[in-house]
């Protein structure tokens, strides 16, 4: 029996000492519960944080810079003891997590009753949590193919209708667990043969809850893969399955919290960005500076060199994928970049790298430069070396950088990486598999920048073009995206379900614009996006947002004039702004201000600011404009008219 | 493995489930401790477990009632 644990954290050392330091403190920190937190927590150090954070912030911590979560599980068997690994989960990424279950096995009375319990919790993210039994109730092995296939559907119609129960009652995202496998084979490897099989329904289930959940825009936890990683044994016990109809073993909740708790941090935008990779021994074998490049342990000839080629492999395909990666090392720059211009077998090249930094300063500055010139959060970085000292030294300085302790064989890095979870994603665009190229486009650019002599002539330099349109159903996904995952750039920092997106479509008084911005460097995709509705005659701004890859270059200039666009065509006489504060979005604080806008009214939440269409002055801008149908969905922009 | 040795072992699981130190007996039983339920009986069992290297079956699991049992069942799995 393997239990499955968060064996990429580091073990704490001390934990009595500092989790009853926590306990008995008069006034909590809880930064020191967060730290506690990214730890490796086995369930019972689970348990027992989870409880002291509820001691200790009964109504949650106050200034919380992320949008507080209030979970249901909704589930068919035992749920409450998968609930303090889901919170602690939460925990080690800022979340702040209440959670509901309605009585035992009550859940599609709590969801159809609007006075339940259910409702009044009114949840804003929701789990179904069915148990493989249930799933499967139906099934009998003496079934012949029609009565299973019967059987089948009437499943998936109870799960469909399950989740379009809960779509109606709260406009919140929803997640499925896929079942575990925990049922014996009754034929062997050709169990497909046996139509009632139960352990060959579940095999069908989880292959069609892929694509029911696509369609109904449900996210799922998927359980069965990490059982077929893990081994069914360390997550289901059938001794405590028959003693209290806990389906995932207590021990392995931290773990199944965790994978819930990283969906959840994908809604709000807390996935990590960015993986930054040390070189010496952890992307090759051997120390450059020391050995040469002809020397180094990579590739053909070794077993070892075969694992390093491996970690490169995986690296890049996060890359294609939209993760962005850096580089972090001791080392010259001339010694650190010769393997990535020469060496055959290196499958990362410097284009790959979006941010390349080799010195002698100490590695937690240098992480945070690389965040300033990705223009991303130092809590969206990933730091992959194989040298303790060096994790350490970032873990003190940095705590919000996820330092993963990283196996000692290479081989284990991709398996280690990919358990972590840091980059969970919902959805794939044409942007993410674009995204190093755009970041690497940007440093291409600053380089220009140092040598202009003006702004102006730099910006003209830069033959930008501007894409944009109303919303429209190609470009939607990744407007979805880009606002439930922007954190500095944005205005309001409001989300947006899909429903509520495609709901700015239907309504002629509504407005809502995509851009996208290409230049002679690349296309940068869809980069902002802009909500608001008309009230009266003032057209109400509810979402600005921006990509921070394109700071500087009067984009923001360029949307007022389609903002103003649209409210002429609308018959608007002013345009209504709104600034509400967050903990990551200080930097468009000025933002209406800067764009000529007037202080208008405050609250302790939000600000907001009038523009008089009569009375705007118009600013030159340095790119030219271009309505077009679907600004996301054109896929060689760069080459053909808009 | 010697019967010392097991409740040595015992206290910290029991002291991490509980967050205190439990003074252990053999004919100590779930409702002479604050907060023995169900779920912390399904923690201790799975600590031991994990801390001793075995499997509790379902008749094991059945004929639990206090810390001597437990001791006794550790006893005949680690002989």
């Amino acid at each position: 029996m393997s239990t499955p644990t968060l064996n990429w954290l580091p073990p704490s050392e001390d934990w009595r000492d500092r989790i009853n330091d926590f306990r008995k403190a008069e006034h909590p920190c809880w930064n020191s519960a967060v730290d506690l937190s990214r730890t490796r927590l086995d369930f019972i150090r689970t348990n027992v944080l989870d409880a002291a954070v509820a001691r200790a912030f009964p109504r949650g911590p106050a200034g919380l810079g992320t949008k507080p979560i209030r979970l249901a599980v909704l589930g068919t068997s035992m749920t409450a003891h998968l609930q303090p690994g889901i919170r602690m989960g939460a925990l080690r990424r800022g979340l702040w997590v209440t959670t509901y279950e309605p009585e035992y096995g009550q859940y599609l009375q709590d969801l159809l009753d609007p006075s339940s319990g259910l409702h009044r919790f009114e949840p804003n993210a929701i789990l179904f949590a069915l148990d493989s039994d249930t799933l499967t109730a139906g099934f009998e092995p003496s079934m012949t193919a029609a009565e299973a296939d019967a059987a089948f559907d009437l499943t998936v119609q109870r799960i469909e209708q399950s989740w379009a129960l809960a779509q109606d009652a709260f406009r919140s995202p929803i997640m499925m667990q896929t079942p575990m496998p925990v049922f014996p084979s009754l034929m062997g490897s050709n169990e497909h043969r046996l139509p009632g099989s139960r352990s060959n329904a579940l095999i069908r289930l989880n292959v069609r809850l892929r694509s029911m959940a696509d369609q109904a825009s449900v996210d799922l936890v998927a359980l069965d893969d990490r059982v077929a990683s893990d081994g069914l044994d360390g997550w289901h016990d059938a001794a405590l399955w028959h003693r209290a109809k806990q389906e995932v073993t207590p021990a392995a909740t931290p773990v199944y919290g965790d994978l819930v708790a990283r969906v959840l941090a994908a809604y709000q935008g807390r996935s990590a960005k960015c993986l930054v990779l040390d070189l010496d021994n952890t992307i090759w074998g051997g120390v450059v500076g020391d050995d040469g490049t002809d020397k180094l342990v990579l590739g053909q000839g070794s077993a070892l060199g075969e694992a390093f080629v491996g970690v490169q492999r995986y690296a890049k395909n996060l890359a294609q994928r939209g993760v962005i990666l850096a580089v972090c090392s001791k080392n010259d720059e001339a010694n650190a970049l010769e393997p990535f211009e020469r060496h055959p077998d290196m499958i990362l090249r410097r284009a790959d790298i979006a941010c390349f930094v080799a010195n002698w300063t100490d590695k937690a500055a240098n992480l945070r430069t690389i965040a300033e010139r990705l223009n991303i959060g130092v809590d969206a970085l990933v730091f992959l070396d194989d040298n303790p000292f060096e994790r350490n030294l970032v873990r003190a300085a940095l705590p919000e950088v996820a330092v993963p302790e990283v196996p000692d064989d290479p081989a284990l890095i991709p398996r280690c990486l990919a358990a972590a979870g840091y980059f969970e994603s919902l959805s794939i665009t044409a942007d993410d598999r674009a995204r190093t190229a755009q970041y690497r486009d940007n440093e291409d650019r600053k380089a220009i920048l140092a040598s202009a002599t003006d702004l102006p002539s730099y910006l003209r330099s830069l033959d930008m073009r501007l894409l944009w349109g109303p919303f429209d159903p190609v470009g939607l996904p990744r407007v979805i995206q880009l606002v439930n995952k922007t954190n500095q750039f944005n205005l309001t920092t409001r989300r947006i379900t899909a429903d509520e997106a495609e709901a700015v479509m239907g309504e002629p008084t509504n407005v809502g614009l995509q851009i996208r911005l290409l230049d002679r460097f690349g296309d940068n995709g869809m980069i902002a996006v802009v909500i608001g509705h008309l009230r009266g005659r003032d057209l109400v701004i509810e979402t600005w947002l921006m990509s921070c890859r394109v700071l500087g270059r009067g984009v923001e200039d360029a949307t007022l004039d389609l903002v103003v666009g649209e409210a002429e065509r609308l018959g608007a006489t002013r345009i209504v702004g709104e600034y509400r504060p967050s903990a990551k979005n200080g930097m468009v604080r000025d933002h209406y201000r800067k764009l000529g806008f007037t202080a208008d009214r405050e609250d302790d939440d939000a600000a907001w600011w009038t523009l008089a269409l009569a009375d705007r002055q118009r600013r030159e801008t340095f790119m030219s404009v271009e309505r077009s149908t679907s600004p996301d969905g054109l896929q060689n922009a760069g080459d053909s008219p808009a | 493995m010697i019967e010392t040795e097991i409740y040595s072992v015992l206290s910290e699981i029991f002291e991490d489930v509980f967050m205190r130190e439990v003074a252990l007996r053999p004919d100590l039983t779930a409702k002479d401790v604050d907060g023995w339920d169900s779920f912390k009986q399904i923690d201790i069992i799975i600590s031991v477990e994990e801390r001793f290297g075995i499997k509790a079956g379902t008749r094991d699991l059945d004929g639990l009632q206090s810390v001597g049992d437990l001791v006794r069942m550790i006893q005949s799995k680690t002989a």
